[in-house]
């Protein structure tokens, strides 16, 4: 399987996920 | 003493767009130069002249970016780093800033080393150097989102949480 950093368009989709994931458990799960 | 987290906080911001703009400099633009030199002879001269002293920087802006980092936080430095509430915003940066510090430091110097020619290596231990440092380069750049997001979002936490 490729990894999807070798893809850089890939690996600044993985960046925006990254963020918006742990965003979500800052907000909802942990609190600021 | 008042004077020091506007200080730190400003050589904090200098240091930290040295950092995050060679790593994008790196992924963004020598990375496909190097694959387009490659192809008429002139990655030498890349290689030779601009990465080494790219990556002088790169690595000392890291430090200087963890440090004034943690000055700025001050006595909120344990709060933060153990995500006490009201700190888990920039706890969670400071910790992704530190885990960049980490790979820049344990995994991606000595890979690039390797890669340089700067230690003696084989044909075989270059490459898979070379590609562990793209790997963990790609992997910062990637951490780098996340990272600039909860720096920037701790001081506007009301907004955003």
């Amino acid at each position: 399987m490729k990894n999807p950093l070798d893809s850089l368009p890939a690996a600044v989709a993985c960046g925006l996920a990254l963020t918006l994931a742990l965003y979500l458990i800052v907000r909802y799960a942990l609190g600021s | 003493m008042e004077a020091i987290p506007p200080l730190a906080r400003w050589l904090h911001f200098m240091a930290g767009i040295m950092w995050v703009g060679l790593l994008y400099y790196f992924n963004f633009v020598q990375v496909a130069a190097l694959k387009a030199a490659a192809a008429d002879g002139s990655a030498a001269a890349i290689n030779r002249h601009i990465t080494p002293r790219a990556l002088a920087w790169f690595r000392w802006a890291s430090v200087a970016t963890w440090l004034t980092g943690a000055a700025l936080l001050g006595s909120n430095f344990i709060a933060a780093f153990t995500l006490q509430p009201g700190h888990r915003a920039i706890g969670i940066g400071a910790w992704i800033g530190t885990i960049l510090l980490v790979n820049v430091w344990a995994l991606l110097w000595p890979a690039q080393k390797i890669a340089l020619g700067m230690v003696e290596a084989n044909d075989a231990q270059r490459n898979a150097a070379r590609r562990r440092a793209f790997i963990v380069s790609r992997l910062n750049l990637a951490l780098s989102f996340p990272l600039l997001f909860f720096m920037g979002a701790a001081g506007h936490a009301a907004a955003y949480f």
